[in-house]
């Protein structure tokens, strides 16, 4: 393995240019106070006339139009000291190297008199906060309640308070762990990995572990949870970025399964002002709707909400050509869809020792 | 006050028919009722305005019988402290149809104490008995009489006549016996009463109503309109029957004369001009014209474009500030505006219209309400067939004065002339008149506007108070948070900014 690319400084580093850009974001507002104008802060607008498909870089990003919130606009003064509020309190859990939920968040505000309606609201702000700093949010350490599962040869080194220089190999434990915040900002130290599996469901990664499929295939596995939160692209794009390990992904063999990997690999619109969450080079495995037919899996009809998502991505720019447009085409066709336990129909391991090894050295060969 | 300009003249009967065809008002005991309290009311505020003496009148109704149920009869008083009646012509003013002082044309709520004649008239015909009326001229006597109206000859009937020291006091106090209806006609009553005072704030009236419940209308004001000037007829104003009296009358000799003595703004040179254009011989005498000729004449009159506009002067407009005093002390508003256009004319006749808007306060509900009044007197019946109303539903355009539907508001519309043009019978609604209509749409456009920026006005003002109470909360908040982001030591000199807001 090339153990050259990777960058142990880069987790803290990240965090000291977040924090500048806070305390910048700060000392502008103070500024505008102290010299008697009314301040402003101006970023790009997540309007969904301003999320563009970028074919360059395969994915949705925003496009030219700003916004600009003013605090000397009567209707921005609120969101604008909501957004205030938010910066000063991620720098606070920054310095004191806490992390936090969205809905902490939302719990949060209402000390200070400044209430969100809901924590749809505050979760708006965040991701406006991600877009005036250009960072996602667990970068400044606010994350999701959803958490997904990692298991492999990898050893970490915490950068967590209370934990810092301590490592940990990801195959100790068989459960796998959590991709959470302290897993999230460790530091990547060794690994005898050669691929990372990326699976919809808990299920399959924990057959996977009993069939030692990891030892198998010097593979990292990971149970997406269905469609992965932040943290794990994030950890997904760094373990192929920072360890050069190529990224596969199994999924349920129908159109929100095929959505899956397409938002692991391509990005979604909802994050069009975050560029490092992707892994372009990831690619999907199954089960396409080929597989369907041609392992004779069991299956079930496609609904008319299934067949109505399929005409909706056909239209989708990520989803043009290859085998993209062509399996949503295969599922039309055969109108039907297979879960990815439909393989114990063959027995419990024909998914891990003749579908995997198939699917993997077929894409391979591509 | 025997300095007095009025004239008193004998009209004849069929005169008084034909000069008051569009009186009616006794049709029922409660309209009766209330056409008499109002006649009554009327004159004696147009007694004391005349005379330009502050008015205080005291209208007291009471029931012969309380206990039997209405219709039933009803005395009606009516006291004023105006200039009284020179006691050697109350028998004829009260006791005889047809008698008259406002035979000249001029502003004043009716044509002469007819409605007052007509309602002693209903209340002999009702009950049979007789109207008292005690005045004092001088100051020194009361003279009390009672008397009838003896129809059929047209005389006064004295049943009874005294005397009594008037302690410097003049005025007149009628008292009337009749048949009425109070409960029907009283919400009527109230709202004259309350609409009156509205435009005649230099008024004290007081009412006892037959429960004897007291109510007053306080005086707001101490000016008073200036009287109405008495004014001759403008030849375009004047119809076949009014010239054949007015030919009959004569005292000219030649037609020359008689255009330029009898006719407003008509001097010698209109005189001739005009007589040459109606081919008329300027010696001829007026007495002479046969009815065809007399018919020729009036349409030559209405053509004619030779005339002078008649002239405003003799006009008594309410004026802005006793309106403005009238309509604070009944309506007692947030807002008000008040104009008084400047004088028009139409057909000969000259007039002046006012207009008052009320916003706001506790007395208006919300929704529009319309006071309409013609020379002071309140318009009760028939509002959807006025000019006023009118105007203010289908030529207004209100989406321009951005005023909500619901406000609380009252348009007050005034319109006096020498000659009102009422539509029907009973005055209570008048015609569509070009020339009206279009001072009344300007007029009520005005205050529209002037309401439109108050509340402009005022919706920024309290924008701006609410902006300083969200601005005092936040602004401190973000010099908090910008604080602690940039590590400073203290917080900003933020508090300039919630002097900038606005």
């Amino acid at each position: 393995m090339n153990h050259e690319k990777h960058t142990p400084i880069k987790i803290s580093r990240k965090k000291e240019e977040v924090k500048q850009q806070l305390k910048k974001l700060g000392m502008m507002i103070y500024q505008s106070l102290n010299n008697g104008i009314f301040p402003e802060v101006i970023f790009p607008s997540r309007s969904v006339r301003n999320i563009v498909y970028n074919e360059e870089l395969k994915q949705y990003v925003l496009g030219q139009s700003m916004v600009r919130r003013s605090s000397q606009n009567i209707k921005h003064i609120r969101p604008f000291t909501q957004l205030i509020w938010l910066a000063s309190f991620v720098n606070k859990l920054i310095n004191e190297g806490k992390t936090s939920t969205l809905r902490d968040v939302f719990y949060s505000s209402q000390a200070y008199g400044i209430d969100f309606t809901d924590q749809d609201e505050s979760d708006e702000m965040i991701t406006d906060l991600e877009v005036l700093l250009g960072r996602a949010r667990e970068d400044f350490n606010v994350y999701p309640e959803e958490r997904s599962a990692i298991f492999g040869d990898l050893t970490i080194e915490y950068t967590v308070p209370g934990y810092e220089g301590k490592r940990l190999n990801l195959a100790s434990h068989p459960d796998g762990y959590l991709i959470g915040p302290s897993l999230s900002t460790a530091e990547f130290i060794d690994t005898s990995a050669e691929m990372v599996i990326a699976v919809e469901k808990g299920g399959l990664f924990t057959r996977f572990v009993e069939e030692n499929i990891p030892k198998r295939y010097k593979a990292l596995i990971i149970d997406t949870a269905g469609q992965p939160p932040r943290s794990t692209r994030y950890m997904l794009r760094r373990l192929n970025q920072e360890l050069n390990l190529p990224v596969y992904i199994l999924t349920d063999g129908d159109v929100y399964g095929e959505h899956i990997a397409m938002v692991i690999i391509s990005g979604s619109a909802n994050a069009a002002h975050l560029r490092e969450l992707t892994v372009p080079s990831a690619k999907w495995i199954g089960i396409w709707g080929s597989d369907i037919i041609e392992y004779k899996l069991p299956s079930v009809r496609l609904t008319e909400a299934d067949i109505k998502r399929i005409y909706e991505l056909k239209k989708d720019p990520r989803y043009k050509g290859g085998i993209w447009q062509r399996e949503l085409d295969v599922f039309l066709e055969i109108k039907r869809k297979s879960e990815l336990e439909a393989f114990s129909k063959y027995g419990l391991t024909t998914i891990t020792d003749k579908y995997l090894p198939k699917k993997l050295s077929e894409i391979k060969s591509f | 006050m025997s300095k007095s300009r009025v004239v008193y003249t004998e009209i004849s009967p069929s005169e008084f028919f034909y000069r008051n065809r569009d009186l009616a008002g006794f049709t029922n005991p409660s309209r009766a009722l209330y056409s008499a309290v109002r006649e009554l009311i009327e004159n004696s505020l147009d007694a004391c305005e005349l005379f330009q003496i502050l008015p205080e009148i005291y209208i007291r109704i009471s029931a012969l019988n309380d206990l039997q149920p209405d219709p039933k009869p009803y005395v009606i008083k009516v006291k004023d402290n105006g200039p009284g009646v020179d006691p050697k012509y109350v028998p004829n003013a009260f006791g005889k149809i047809f008698f008259g002082s406002k035979f000249l044309l001029r502003q004043s709520r009716g044509i002469f104490g007819m409605g007052g004649t007509m309602a002693i008239l209903y209340g002999q015909i009702t009950t049979n008995k007789p109207v008292i009326v005690s005045t004092s001229s001088d100051g020194k006597t009361i003279h009390t009489f009672e008397l009838f109206i003896n129809i059929q000859d047209n005389t006064p009937n004295i049943v009874r006549k005294a005397q009594h020291p008037a302690n410097g006091e003049t005025g007149t106090s009628v008292e009337i016996t009749l048949e009425g209806d109070f409960q029907r006609a009283s919400l009527k009553i109230y709202e004259y009463l309350r609409q009156t005072a509205m435009v005649a704030p230099y008024a004290n009236i007081t009412f006892m109503d037959p429960q004897g419940f007291i109510t007053i209308f306080q005086r707001a004001t101490q000016i008073m309109p200036k009287p109405p000037q008495e004014t001759l007829p403008h030849p375009y104003g004047i119809d076949v029957e009014a010239l054949k009296r007015m030919l009959r009358q004569s005292k000219q000799d030649t037609m020359l004369k008689f255009m330029y003595k009898n006719f407003h703004r008509v001097g010698k040179r209109i005189a001739r001009k005009f007589l040459e254009y109606a081919n008329i011989d300027l010696n001829r005498s007026p007495k002479s014209l046969n009815d065809d000729e007399i018919v020729s004449f009036v349409e030559a009159l209405h053509n004619y474009n030779g005339f002078l506009q008649p002239d405003a002067s003799c006009l008594s407009p309410i004026g802005e500030e006793i309106l403005a005093a009238g309509i604070n002390k009944e309506l007692k508003p947030e807002f008000i505006a008040v104009t008084t256009r400047p004088p028009s004319a139409y057909s000969g006749f000259p007039f002046i219209v006012e207009i008052g808007l009320a916003y706001g306060g506790k007395v208006l509900q919300p929704g529009l309400k319309l006071f309409r009044f013609a020379n002071r007197i309140p318009l009760l019946y028939d509002e959807a067939n006025d000019i006023s109303w009118k105007v203010i539903h289908e030529e207004v355009d209100w989406k321009r004065y951005k005023i909500p539907s619901d406000a609380p508001l009252a348009i007050i519309t005034h319109i006096c002339s020498t000659k009102v043009p009422y539509k029907t019978v009973g005055k209570e609604y008048l015609a569509d008149r070009p020339e009206i209509e279009r001072e009344l749409k300007n007029g009520i456009r005005e205050v529209l506007r002037r309401l439109s920026s108050y509340l402009s006005k005022k919706g920024s003002m309290e924008m701006i108070k609410r902006k300083i109470n969200i601005y005092e909360k936040y602004l401190p908040l973000i010099a908090q948070f910008s604080t602690e982001l940039s590590g400073a030591k203290r917080l900003p000199q933020y508090k300039k900014l919630i002097g900038k807001i606005g």
